[in-house]
C-alpha cells in the first residue's frame, strides 16, 4: 500500500543539511567559552550556555525554541482541515505573547541573575520558601515538556514520510531514520549543552525564512492569486460534513466562536513562557534588557508563522493530497507535500530540511530544560541537598538523555494521537503554574499552600474537562481544547477556565490561611533583586564581601 | 541555596574595595517617575487587548489583494505590535537609566561601592 517513491534529490539535500548541523552541534561545545572554564561542568555553562547570549543570538534561540517543527506542520494542517479558529488563532497568540513577556520576563531574569536560579521552580522555591510548591512547578514543567518533545519527532516523521522513507510493513525500518536522527541529537546535546541548539537555531531559522518567503511569493502567483486561494478555502470550509451536519470548518469566525478564538490565543500566550524551555532561553540571555529588546524584534517570526498558516489554504487550492503510509488522510503532511509537489526537488529538500532541523532545536532545548528542572528541584531539593555544581551538570546531562529516549519511545510505541492528547493536556497543566511564578514576581501576598491547592484544583479541573470533550466523529475523548464553562454555554479554552478557578482558590485560601495565622515560608529574595542587571553583583558575591568586612574577619586584600 | 558557579568569582570579590557597605538592600535604582511606566503600560495593554477582540475584525470585507479583512488585519497587527512594544522599551529603558544614574550619584559615601559594582559588567566576557 506504499505508493511513495523515494525522492532522492530532496533526500540527499536533507541528509547533507542534517550532517552540517550535527557537526555544528558538536563544535558548539567550544563556542564562546571563557578560557578559564574547563569543560561544561556547571548548569550555568552546560544548561544555560554560560548565561551570556546577546540580543541576536537570543533572537535566533527563542525563535528556534518557540516556533517548532510541530508548529510548522500543525498550524497549516489545522488551517487546511478546520480553518481559522483552530489554526489562525496562532497569529493573535504570538502577537499578544510579546507584550506579556516584555512585562514579566525581565523581572524573572533579574531575580535569577542575583540568585543563580536556573529554572522557574528555583525561583518559586526561593520566593516562597517551599520546596513542595517548587516541586509542583518542576513536575508540571517536566510532564508538560515530554509530549512536546515527542511532537517534534512527529514533525520529523511528517518530513520523512513525504520523502518516501519508511514503509508501513517493517516497523523497525520505518523508524530507523528517526532513531538515528535522535541519537545524533542526544549526543551533541550531551556534549555541548545549550550552545548546540543556539548555534543550530541560526541555520534553521535562516532556512525556514528562505522557504516561507519563496513559497508565499511564488505559490499564490502559480495558483491564481490570493483571491482564488481564499475563495476555494471558503468553499471547502463551508461544505457541510455528513458526520456532524455542521460546516467542515470556520473561514471567518462567527460570533459563537469569538470566545474560543481569543481565549485560545490568550491562554496559549500566557502558558508558553511557563514552559521550562522558554525560561531556559530567557535565563541564558546576557542582560535584563535582552529579553525586552527581543519582545520588539521576535514578532518577525509571527509574521512568518502567519504566512505559513496561509499555506494551508494554498494547499486547498492546489489540491494537495496528504496521504499517509497506510493510505489514510493525514493533514500534518500538507505542508511538506505542498513543497514537494510544486517546487524543484532541491528546493523542496531545503524546505523539508528546515522543518526537520526545526525539530532538533526545540527538542534539544526542551530536554536540557527538563533535565535542569529535575536536577535542581528534585535531585538537589529532595535527594542530595549538598550537591556541587559539577555533579549537577553531570546529572543534568544524563537526565537529558533519559528525557529524549522517553520521548522517542512515546512516539514509536504509542499512537501518534497519544502524543497530541498529552500535549493538549500539557498546555492546560503548564498554565496552572502561572499564579505561583508570575504573581511571585510582583508580590509575596499569596500563601504557598494556597498556591499549591489552586494548582491542584486547576490541574484536576482541566484534566477532567479535557477528557469530557468528545470528538463528534470518532467519539474519542480529548477531542479538543475548548469547552463551555460549567453551567453556561460560553465556550473557552479549558486552560483559561482552569486558570481562573486556580486563581480563585489561591486567593480565597490565602485569606483563610492568613486569618488562621499559618506560618509563611522564608523569602530569600529582596525588592532590589527584581531590578538587578548584569552589572549588579550576585548574592553570593555580596555575601562574600560581607564576610570579608565583618569585624575580625580575614582581610579581603592579602 | 544558589550555586552560581561563576567563573569570575575571585575577580568579582576583588572588585569591591574592603569596607564598602554594599549589602543585599543597597538600592540599585532611584525612585521611579510614574509617567514613563503609565505610558508604556497603555501601549502594552493596547498590544495585548486589541488583537484579542475578534468582534473588531472578524469580517470578510474589505479584502486587500484578495485577502479577507480578518486575515490581513491580524497580519498587519504584527508590525504594529512590534512598534508598540519597541516604544514601550524606549520609554522604560530611558527611565531605568535615569534611575540607575540617580542611585549611583545619590549615595555619595557609597560611590566607591556602586561604581565598582557598575564596573563589574566590563570585566565579564
Amino acid at each position: 500500500m506504499n505508493g511513495r517513491e523515494i525522492n532522492w534529490t530532496a533526500l540527499i539535500i536533507v541528509v547533507l543539511l542534517f550532517v552540517v548541523v550535527a557537526v555544528m552541534g558538536f563544535l558548539a561545545a567550544k563556542w564562546r567559552r571563557g578560557s578559564e572554564v574547563e569543560g561544561l561542568h556547571s548548569l550555568d555553562e552546560w544548561g544555560l550556555g554560560g548565561r551570556g547570549f546577546g540580543t541576536w543570538i537570543t533572537w535566533f534561540l527563542l525563535g528556534g525554541d518557540l516556533y517548532t517543527a510541530y508548529t510548522f506542520v500543525a498550524v497549516p494542517a489545522a488551517m487546511w482541515a478546520t480553518g481559522a479558529v483552530s489554526g489562525f488563532f496562532a497569529v493573535p497568540y504570538t502577537i499578544v505573547l510579546y507584550p506579556i513577556i516584555f512585562i514579566i520576563m525581565s523581572r524573572l531574569w533579574s531575580v535569577s541573575h542575583r540568585h543563580g536560579y536556573v529554572t522557574s521552580a528555583d525561583f518559586v522555591g526561593g520566593r516562597y520558601g517551599s520546596r513542595w510548591l517548587s516541586l509542583a512547578v518542576a513536575v508540571t514543567g517536566i510532564v508538560a515538556t515530554m509530549p512536546y518533545i515527542a511532537l517534534q519527532l512527529v514533525g520529523i516523521k511528517a518530513v520523512l514520510t513525504v520523502l518516501g522513507l519508511g514503509s508501513s510493513g517493517n516497523v523497525l525500518l520505518t523508524d530507523l531514520p528517526l532513531i538515528l536522527a535522535f541519537v545524533v541529537l542526544a549526543a551533541y546535546t550531551y556534549t555541548s549543552g545549550l550552545r548546540a541548539p543556539a548555534m543550530i537555531a541560526v541555520v534553521k531559522d535562516l532556512l525556514i525564512y528562505l522557504a516561507v518567503i519563496v513559497a508565499v511569493i511564488y505559490l499564490p502567483i502559480k495558483f491564481g492569486g490570493w483571491d482564488t486561494i481564499f475563495n476555494s478555502a471558503q468553499a471547502k470550509l463551508g461544505t457541510v460534513s455528513q458526520a456532524t451536519g455542521k460546516p467542515a470548518g470556520a473561514f471567518i469566525p462567527g460570533a459563537a466562536n469569538y470566545s474560543a478564538y481569543w481565549s485560545l490565543a490568550l491562554g496559549s500566550a500566557m502558558a508558553l513562557f511557563m514552559y521550562p524551555h522558554s525560561v531556559t532561553a530567557v535565563l541564558a540571555s546576557k542582560a535584563r534588557n535582552t529579553i525586552r529588546r527581543n519582545a520588539a524584534i521576535l514578532p518577525l517570526y509571527s509574521l512568518m508563522l502567519g504566512f505559513l498558516a496561509l499555506l494551508g489554504f494554498v494547499a486547498i487550492q492546489a489540491g494537495t493530497k496528504p496521504i499517509d503510509l497506510d493510505g489514510s488522510v493525514n493533514p500534518q503532511l500538507v505542508v511538506p507535500q505542498l513543497f514537494l509537489d510544486h517546487f524543484p526537488a532541491w528546493f523542496a529538500g531545503i524546505a523539508l530540511a528546515a522543518i526537520a532541523i526545526g525539530a532538533l532545536v526545540p527538542a534539544a532545548i526542551m530536554s536540557i530544560a527538563a533535565a535542569n528542572m529535575f536536577t535542581r528541584n528534585i535531585y538537589r531539593d529532595f535527594i542530595r541537598p549538598d550537591v556541587d555544581a559539577r555533579t549537577e551538570a553531570k546529572v543534568s546531562k544524563i537526565v537529558s538523555l533519559v528525557v529524549k529516549v522517553g520521548a522517542l519511545v512515546f512516539v514509536i510505541a504509542m499512537d501518534q494521537s497519544a502524543a497530541i492528547n498529552m500535549q493538549l493536556l500539557g498546555g492546560i497543566w503548564i498554565l496552572q503554574t502561572f499564579p505561583a511564578v508570575v504573581a511571585g514576581l510582583y508580590t509575596r501576598w499569596f500563601d504557598r499552600w494556597a498556591l499549591l491547592a489552586g494548582w491542584a484544583v486547576g490541574i484536576i479541573f482541566g484534566t477532567v474537562s479535557a477528557y469530557n470533550v468528545v470528538n463528534p466523529v470518532t467519539k474519542a475523548h480529548f477531542g479538543g481544547s475548548v469547552a463551555a464553562i460549567p453551567g453556561t454555554d460560553f465556550s473557552v479554552y479549558i486552560a483559561v477556565s482552569a486558570f481562573a478557578l486556580n486563581l480563585v482558590v489561591a486567593v480565597v485560601l490565602t485569606v483563610v490561611l492568613r486569618a488562621l495565622k499559618v506560618r509563611t515560608g522564608e523569602d530569600l529574595t529582596r525588592p532590589t533583586d527584581y531590578a538587578a542587571d548584569e552589572t549588579d553583583p550576585k548574592v553570593v558575591q555580596i555575601e562574600q564581601t560581607q564576610h570579608y568586612t565583618q569585624p575580625g574577619g580575614p582581610s579581603p586584600v592579602a | 541555596m544558589s550555586h552560581a558557579g561563576d567563573s569570575n568569582f575571585g575577580a568579582n570579590g576583588e572588585a569591591f574595595p574592603h569596607g564598602t557597605p554594599l549589602s543585599r538592600d543597597t538600592a540599585i535604582r532611584g525612585p521611579a517617575r510614574p509617567a514613563p511606566y503609565i505610558g508604556a503600560g497603555v501601549l502594552l495593554a493596547a498590544a495585548i487587548l486589541l488583537p484579542l477582540m475578534p468582534q473588531l475584525y472578524s469580517f470578510d470585507a474589505p479584502r486587500l489583494g484578495g485577502m479577507p479583512f480578518f486575515y490581513w488585519y491580524q497580519l498587519a497587527w504584527v508590525p504594529v505590535s512590534a512598534v508598540l512594544t519597541g516604544t514601550a522599551y524606549w520609554l522604560v529603558n530611558k527611565e531605568d537609566r535615569r534611575r540607575r544614574a540617580e542611585a549611583r550619584a545619590g549615595g555619595a559615601p557609597k560611590v566607591g561601592g556602586t561604581s565598582a559594582g557598575a564596573g563589574l559588567g566590563g570585566d565579564r566576557p
